[in-house]
């Protein structure tokens, strides 16, 4: 009984040590998260008015798209509509072509890795560089991100090290992350100076101003976007909120549920083009307006991307981004992958053991845990669910409908405590696997009140 | 008042000492107990595996059963909280209004909150670590969730610390899961064994002699990591405590 998740995280779990450095690291910053949550009285407030605002929109999506288009149209923006991850691509690269543009310094974006945006731009000839740390990272070394916020957080300071000492010739040894960091710095410097475009994502669209708000910690973003003559947002229509009252809310909650930040070093806001320069915004749906029709899952449209219910998740922590067969791991990508796809990337769906703290962090208030829960019972009549789990399930349901039947077989539980140990713990036993099985009573509680055993012992 | 007693099928085969206790504890309180024999189990194993339909017969099996009484109590916190949280759903689709799902208590909550004692006769002089599990916690409320800016409480140490000569300790990461979760302990053995090993470290640290919570089957999983690693540490159920000396 296993799934693409469950292999990989035994791989991953193999490898002890670095699946506690992974765990404390994650739990660490679940913990820095709860003291800034519990330092707000209001919190549980703010979390109910974060969900509330987002559901009325996605509720009242139309008039809040075509609202933000025409405002940022006013400002002076160019706005794309692109209807799919291909039209998102073709969009951002005839946007490059006709500028001429051989190199775009992109910020934080994981709607640009939705649509595999950088492969695309790179095939056509444009030199792509990510700018936010991990990102570069990682695109250094060729690898996707394991999680949505903390996108290198898989890799240890040593690795980084060797990393740079290969592509940006750092001094041999050394991965003090002050030096690493400043030599991403004075490297990532001369791309800014050399773009000839800047792409950021965009964390709130405010409908009543076509605002675009880009929270970063780096300033990456703002050197990106006041350095080269083009600025280009890729944006899910998902990510736009009525008003500048409601960012209040969200801009309280996105930092804190993060990172365990008060707010991000930076929040940006981008409104017009500055002079002489273009501003592009491309609202992408690729799949989003089909969940507003799915009741069972409409709210994922709520999620603001913070990535408090990866570290909060005793599965995520212990099994690693990479387990998951979805670019975007943890609950959230568990349900997002369905989503996107049944067929593909029902493997995580195994991978919750319904413990509910997802639910609890999330400052959406997505119920995150209730819909893996739901995709669960649809994995039968999709022809994705596992025949053990099922003949388990028939089996014990045959035994349940059946008291008497039952009784008889709690009689004869007891036989399985005296059976061989090669019989009982074999391939077969998963449970077996780091656990003992557990011993049968001489006599079950049904027995001894039949008895009259129970009642005795008044 | 009249309970019907719902002792869950691996609590019946694995662990009837603890309904023994249930039933002693319940009937000392004044409470009038009767255990329905043809009982059996609630459907939750088929339902968290994704074979909720399995469980529809069971639930109207269990209401048949169970419909008589004032109050339905279970030594068993997510046996509780499935039949709360899930019977009224899964019975509209046979058109039948659920009566249980609001009869039904964890036998920790019923105490705290329907008989709402303040003194106990019994003694325990042990060292005790609680185990706050998933359900317990963020579907029946019997603790306030570590995630929550809420006021802190849980209604296990009210109980706990009832009991005469009893030390309470409790873990780190206080309400993280043990890695049980039903056919999850199965399907992601890797995952689940090692959240069970994690969560050990953190009740042992604690000092404790006994592991104590109201679910019996996150016990069961830790003590079969337990019984195969060799460690220092018991499991006894919170019934089993607050009945000690009865």
């Amino acid at each position: 009984m296993s799934t693409k998740h469950s292999e990989a995280a035994s791989r991953f779990i193999a490898n002890k040590e670095q699946e506690t450095w992974h765990n404390e690291t994650l739990w660490f910053v679940r913990e820095k998260r709860d003291r800034m949550a519990m330092g707000i009285p209001e919190w549980e407030k703010l979390r109910e008015l974060s969900s509330q605002i987002k559901m009325h929109t996605v509720s009242h999506l139309d008039k809040y798209v075509e609202q933000f288009a025409s405002n940022a149209e006013a400002n002076g923006v160019i706005v794309h509509w692109a209807k799919d991850a291909q039209e998102h691509n073709e969009i951002v690269c005839k946007i490059l072509k006709d500028k001429e543009a051989k190199k775009l310094v992109k910020s934080k974006s994981m709607l640009t890795e939705e649509c595999h945006l950088n492969d695309y731009l790179i095939e056509r000839g444009i030199d792509v560089v990510e700018s936010d740390l991990g990102e570069r990272i990682l695109q250094l070394k060729n690898e996707p991100p394991s999680h949505i916020v903390l996108p290198a957080i898989h890799l240890k300071r040593q690795q980084v090290g060797e990393l740079f000492e290969e592509k940006l010739h750092t001094e041999e040894g050394n991965s003090d992350p002050t030096y690493l960091t400043r030599a991403a710095r004075q490297h990532l410097r001369n791309e800014f100076l050399t773009a000839d475009a800047g792409m950021t994502g965009c964390n709130f669209g405010v409908a009543e101003t076509g605002d675009v708000v880009v929270c970063t910690n780096e300033g990456n973003a703002d050197m990106g976007t006041s350095l080269p003559k083009v600025h280009i947002v890729s944006m899910g229509i998902e990510k736009i909120i009525p008003n500048h009252k409601s960012l209040a809310v969200y801009t309280r909650l996105l930092a804190r549920s993060a990172t365990g930040q008060p707010v991000t070093s930076y929040t940006s806001h981008f409104r017009k083009p500055r002079k002489g320069c273009e501003m592009h915004i491309v609202l992408v749906d690729n799949g989003r307006t089909d969940i507003l029709g799915d009741k069972d899952h409409i709210q994922t449209l709520k999620c603001i991307r913070c990535g408090a219910c990866m570290n909060t998740c005793p599965v995520y922590r212990r099994s690693g981004g990479y387990s998951y067969t979805y670019f975007i791991p943890g609950p959230i990508g568990i349900n997002l992958g369905m989503l996107k796809s049944e067929d593909k990337y029902s493997d995580n769906v195994s991978a919750c053991s319904l413990c509910y703290s997802c639910n609890n962090v999330c400052p959406a208030k997505i119920d995150l845990v209730d819909q893996i829960y739901r995709w669960r019972q649809d994995l039968d009549s999709i022809g994705k669910a596992d025949p053990m789990k099922k003949m388990m399930s028939s089996g014990l349901n045959m035994l349940f409908l059946r008291p008497k039947l039952y009784r008889t077989a709690l009689k004869f539980a007891p036989i399985v405590n005296n059976m061989p140990r090669f019989m009982l713990y074999n391939g077969l036993n998963e449970w077996g696997k780091g656990r003992e099985l557990p011993t049968f009573a001489k006599e079950s509680f049904t027995s001894m009140w039949k008895k009259g055993k129970v009642q005795n012992k008044k | 008042m009249k309970v019907g007693l719902f002792i869950p099928c691996y609590v019946n085969t694995i662990y009837p000492e603890v309904g023994v206790a249930s039933y002693k504890l319940l009937t000392s309180l004044g409470v009038e107990v009767d255990y329905p024999i043809d009982q059996t189990c609630c459907g939750q194993p088929m339902a968290n595996a994704g074979f909720e339909d399995k469980a529809i017969p069971l639930a109207k099996h269990f209401e048949e059963i169970f419909d008589k009484y004032d109050y339905v109590v279970a030594p068993s916190a997510s046996c509780a909280a499935f039949v709360k949280e899930n019977y009224p759903r899964l019975l509209e689709k046979e058109d039948h209004l659920c009566q249980t799902s609001g009869k039904i208590h964890d036998i920790c909550e019923f105490i705290h909150d329907v008989l709402k004692i303040d003194r106990l006769p019994s003694r325990f002089p042990h060292k005790v670590s609680v185990h706050n599990s998933c359900h317990g916690v963020r579907e029946l409320h019997l603790s306030s969730a570590s995630e929550l800016n809420i006021p802190r409480y849980s209604k296990i140490k009210d109980l706990l610390s009832l009991v005469d000569g009893i030390e309470i300790f409790e873990p780190q990461n206080v309400d993280e899961c043990c890695g049980f979760g039903g056919m999850f302990s199965i399907e992601e053995t890797a995952v689940s064994v090692c959240m069970g090993q994690d969560k050990l470290k953190n009740h042992i640290a604690t000092g404790a002699e006994f592991i104590t919570g109201a679910d019996s089957s996150c016990l069961m999983h830790m003590q079969g990591v337990v019984n195969r690693e060799k460690l220092p540490i018991k499991f006894i159920h919170v019934v089993q405590i607050l009945a000690a000396g009865l």
